[in-house]
């Protein structure tokens, strides 16, 4: 399996997916063997062992490399600059790419495996080296697009290395029957060579009691509204302030906190600025762990206004916490969860209506969040890794 | 020898359009929605016309013609009443010719099918009273039947129903009441004297009101030999059938094209070959039959879901908070003396709007999806909750309104008078009508 993070250290929901859905698999006595890049910069060496001490049939190999996920052409010009020479690998971001590709074909005929399971495109090269080596088949699994980072403008290469990988796989997951309508549509891949398999959650470890400060602030009669992921054209984080604006007019007592960083965290400061309700909103910066609940339980609302978004996990993670959740229609999260408010991320005003409602009606918030918590509890990993072991089952056979 | 005794309900309620938090203070109009979707209240009574009550009366006239001994009752709610003479005068034509064979009674229920039961007894009756009228005026008749809201009914509404002198009242046959007992007989609750109470048989009533046209059940295709064989067969064990159901089974719950019309049209002949059979309506069954034994309704049953309880319309917060919400406002309502507050308050109350926030079976989407034409009960709820706050802020502008006014006119009095004494009563009302006018023109 050819991930790209890890919990503690993860930037978003691709590393808590991978580590869902390992869990779950090796639970089921799947042997998986984890590659992974190790960022030059600033990371401890032994984290993975810490992370999976309590996961059996696991072995994790890291590949020296200093590409990320979510990073960005420009991102790694700039970390290029900072690297000491000797770490030096790849002339650029792409030449990078091709040299882990590289490096796991040396994997691939060490390391003996029936399938081959790469997730999102930064490891589709290595997916398709390590297939030309052992002759494995390929499962491609797609957490995101090229079109849901951008919004719809590709970055050109980005585009063609995912529609190499999709096109070289033997099977493709998506997160969602979205990301699925995506590949079909962009990538010219038939329906029936894409699988569904949505993400879990495990609803337990999010489920904790509101500490006292939090408490305090709500017992003043605060509302909190959250918003919580990079700070992207994709996660629709100016549609939030637009929404803020919009809810602010009507109630003046709602708080909107954005928690995460990105490449348009300045243009959003700026704009709850001109708008006039910087008053209004908080940012909150990258948050993990503890603080992250924390948040999820001060909050009356969860809102993902995303432009599109392959699946949504932390909409999940709010709704464990018993937080309601409103989420944007072209969301995966939307086909999992019944009880949730939807909207579609460009109707401003359908937003704006459904937060006022919600913060203002104890019956609307209590009856989401009570009902939304306990959809939660049918959205597992177990699930997921079910259907990837039905996967990897019919992908064998086949191959036999 | 049973008697058979058919009751329809005929309800469409006035559903509420897309109304938005951005439409409070400006937009007071809440139920004319003129979209294609399903919330369009005229677009839908047409529609149901057209599948059910005008075919369906037509039916109806022909059996009533074809057989002296065919009887059947109607409960048309008031919003129903309202709408037909709105939107379909020739529906209203049909049912007049119903009532008017003398053998179609009408039943009274409250005007709004709302749940003023559980709220307020006060508007209860006051609601029952305009349903009264309303059916003196239309058919020239006076009710002596009662039937609440979707069945809905304990020991003390029976009691408080007899006392407003109605001499017979609907229920569910419910089993956890009547436990080993028959639904075929007529019942009295504890606590009443004379009232009767008549028992659905929901086994019969529900093979045609939901089993008819369903392929995977066992007695599909249903004729209407087998159906009066069946209501033949508790000969011994009852004396009383009663088959109350929806209206709208008739052409929209069951297409015409399941046969359901040839069935009905059938029916009453196969019911009348056996010549110990007759046809009564609730009213001559409660007068012919005496009481048997006691229907104990200590807790509300109702003829919604398996359930049988308020659970359709009163079992999530959301439910609680606009029902509690729409009767709290209750008195500030009428102290407004405004009769389009009063009116829009009413048509509030009808049971469908809680009915539309149900989250029971929301995720299976069973029944309650198909009946409910919001995308889901939250947006039911949310657009109930703004027209509440809308309501609510006409009630405090007319309150302020006449305070201002009244504090006008405190200085008008200082000046004047010694001069215009008389005149004094107009001078206090012209005002405050004018300030209305102009809100009014203001928002159209």
């Amino acid at each position: 399996m050819f991930g790209w993070e890890f919990p503690p250290h993860n930037s978003g929901g691709l590393g808590v997916a991978c580590y869902g859905l390992t869990r779950s698999l090796s639970r089921r006595n799947v042997s998986v063997i984890f590659v992974l890049p190790k960022r030059i910069v600033g990371l401890h060496h032994d984290f993975l062992h810490i992370v999976f001490a309590n996961i059996r049939n696991l072995k994790v190999r890291s590949v020296k490399s200093l590409i990320h996920p979510y990073i960005t052409s420009d991102q790694y010009d700039d970390y290029l600059l900072k690297t000491p020479e000797k770490d030096l690998y790849g002339l650029n971001l792409f030449d990078e790419v091709r040299r882990y590709g590289l490096q796991a074909r040396i994997l691939a005929s060490e390391e003996p495996h029936d399938v081959i399971h790469a997730h999102d495109w930064l490891s589709f090269r290595a997916g398709i080296e390590a297939k030309r080596t052992s002759g494995k088949p390929l499962i491609v699994h797609v957490h995101a697009t090229e079109f849901d980072r951008t919004a719809g403008h590709p970055n050109q290469y980005i585009y063609e290395e995912e529609r190499r990988g999709l096109h070289a796989a033997d099977c493709i997951v998506a997160v969602s029957q979205h990301t699925k309508n995506v590949i079909v549509e962009h990538y010219g891949i038939k329906p029936e060579q894409v699988m569904v398999v949505h993400n879990g959650i495990n609803y337990e470890e999010f489920r904790h009691d509101l500490p006292k400060v939090l408490q305090d602030v709500k017992a003043e009669g605060k509302r909190i509204v959250l918003f919580v992921g990079r700070i992207t054209i994709q996660k629709g984080a100016d549609y939030f302030i637009k929404v803020a604006k919009r809810v602010l007019e009507f109630d003046p007592n709602v708080l909107f906190i954005i928690s995460g960083s990105g490449d348009m965290e300045h243009q959003i400061v700026r704009l709850a600025l001109d708008v006039g309700i910087s008053d209004k909103v908080v940012f909150a910066g990258f948050v993990r762990g503890d603080e992250l609940l924390k948040l999820y339980r001060a909050a009356d609302l969860y809102v993902m206004p995303s432009v599109s978004e392959p699946f949504g996990l932390t909409a999940l993670e709010a709704l464990a916490n018993g937080t309601p959740i409103l989420v944007s229609r072209q969301s995966g999260v939307s086909e999992v969860i019944t009880h949730a408010l939807k909207a579609d991320f460009w109707d401003v005003d359908d937003m704006a209506d459904k937060i006022v409602n919600v913060v203002s009606s104890r019956g609307l918030q209590q009856t989401l969040g009570e009902l939304g918590s306990k959809d939660v509890e049918q959205v597992t990993w177990e699930k997921a890794a079910g259907k990837c072991m039905q996967i990897y089952d019919d992908i064998v056979r086949r191959a036999d | 020898m049973p008697s058979v005794c058919f009751y329809f309900q005929v309800h469409q309620p006035y559903r509420l359009k897309k109304y938005r938090i951005f439409d409070v203070g400006h937009d007071h109009e809440y139920f004319n929605d003129h979209s294609d979707r399903s919330i369009n209240n005229e677009k839908i009574f047409h529609k149901v016309a057209g599948k059910c009550y005008l075919p369906t009366n037509a039916l109806m006239l022909e059996l009533l013609n074809k057989h002296p001994e065919f009887k059947i009752s109607y409960s048309l709610s008031g919003v129903f009443m309202d709408q037909m003479e709105e939107y379909s005068p020739e529906t209203l034509k049909s049912f007049q010719k119903l009532v008017d064979t003398g053998r179609v009674e009408i039943l009274d229920e409250t005007y709004h099918h709302s749940l003023a039961f559980l709220y307020s007894k006060e508007e209860f009756v006051r609601q029952i009273e305009l349903h009264r009228d309303k059916v003196k005026k239309l058919f020239g008749v006076t009710p002596t039947t009662f039937r609440n809201t979707e069945l809905i009914y304990n020991n003390e509404l029976a009691v408080y129903v007899e006392k407003m002198g109605y001499k017979a009242i609907i229920a569910e046959g419910a089993d956890h009441i009547l436990g080993w007992r028959s639904p075929n007989f007529i019942y009295r609750s504890p606590g009443t004297k004379k009232i009767k109470t008549l028992l659905k048989n929901y086994k019969l009533s529900d093979d045609i009101a939901f089993r008819f046209s369903s392929r995977s059940w066992s007695e599909w295709p249903l004729t209407s030999e087998k159906f009066s064989q069946w209501v033949g067969e508790i000969n011994g064990n009852g004396n009383l059938v009663n088959l109350f159901m929806d209206y709208e089974t008739f052409g929209e719950h069951q297409w015409e094209d399941t046969g359901i019309f040839d069935f009905m049209r059938a029916l009453p002949g196969e019911i009348l070959k056996h010549p110990d059979n007759e046809f009564l309506t609730p009213a001559e069954a409660a007068k012919k039959y005496e009481s048997v034994g006691e229907f104990d309704a200590h807790n509300f049953v109702s003829w919604a879901d398996v359930e049988r309880d308020l659970s359709a319309w009163r079992s999530n917060t959301m439910q609680k908070e606009a029902l509690e919400g729409i009767y709290a406002i209750e008195a500030d309502v009428f102290a407004s003396g405004d009769a389009k507050i009063i009116s829009d308050w009413r048509r509030l109350q009808t049971s469908d709007h809680f009915y539309y926030m149900c989250t029971k079976w929301f995720a299976d989407g069973d029944v309650h999806k198909y009946f409910n034409p919001y995308e889901t009960p939250y947006e039911a709820f949310i657009a109930y909750n703004n027209v509440l706050h809308d309501i609510r802020m006409r009630i405090e502008r007319r309150k302020s309104g006449r305070v201002s006014s009244k504090k006008k006119t405190a200085v008008v009095k200082k000046k004047k008078t010694p001069l215009v004494k008389s005149s004094k009563k107009k001078v206090v009302v012209s005002p405050a009508k004018k300030k209305v006018a102009k809100r009014k023109s203001k928002t159209t």
